[in-house]
């Protein structure tokens, strides 16, 4: 494969297991497709993150209602969850995934409460400056 | 119906497994196998119609055949490189 691909930026907002699962099939799609993914984990999503409630049930989105939660719940199965999406994005390909600064303060968090798939500690415009080129993706 | 034209180093069945599964799977196999392996990949999930087919072109590798089966697809792919 060609590394001129164009990366997808995904911002991760949102922390439930929806959101996150589409998000992780995007991420492991690009990172098939030889595209570089950069995420950039925020509020809810970052603490979701947490690496002692990572495969913890987060609920699903309002517009899910209660028979759509039972779904994307019984659909979160250990092969199927979507932690283990973004580990297979990033055994195939070029995922890195990044903390927000703010968020990690905002809620406490240190890098030793994130699961390991947490590559590191980002501020905003270094996010932006990875982001230049390609779509930026607000989930 | 048998395969009389290619040799099949090693078939993966990944019947059941949810999009993108069966070609996650089939990555894995072509990354640790030998150039000129041929492995046939069973997946009942939709997405590998065309996702299967996508990935292989844009890896250079060789989609030689996609079988229609019953509730199942099975593709034929060549490591090339």
């Amino acid at each position: 494969m060609d590394d001129q691909e164009t990366p997808l930026s995904l911002i991760l907002f949102s922390g439930t297991d929806d959101r996150l699962g589409a998000a992780a099939i995007l991420a492991t799609g690009a990172a098939a497709m030889g595209r570089p993914v950069n995420v950039f984990l925020q509020y809810w999503a970052l603490d979701a993150f947490r690496k002692e409630k990572v495969t913890a049930w987060h609920g699903a989105a309002p517009e899910a209602g209660p028979a759509g939660a039972v779904l994307v719940r019984t659909s979160q199965t250990a092969e199927r969850h979507w932690s283990e999406l973004f580990r297979q994005a990033k055994d195939v390909g070029d995922v890195k995934i990044h903390a927000c600064a703010l968020s990690m303060e905002l809620f406490d968090i240190t890098t030793d409460d994130l699961d390991p798939l947490v590559d590191d500690v980002e501020g905003v415009a270094a996010f932006m400056s990875d982001a230049t080129t390609g779509p930026i993706t607000f989930i | 119906m048998t395969l009389t034209e290619t040799q099949i180093t090693k078939t993966i069945d990944a019947r059941g497994m949810a999009c993108p599964g069966p070609l996650m799977t089939l990555i894995g196999a072509i990354r640790a196998g030998a150039v000129g392996d041929t492995f046939a990949v069973l997946s009942s999930d939709a997405g590998s119609k065309t996702d299967i087919p996508a990935w292989t072109t844009k890896a250079k590798h060789e989609l030689i055949e996609v079988r229609p089966g019953d509730g199942y697809s099975t593709f034929i792919v060549r490591k090339a490189h």
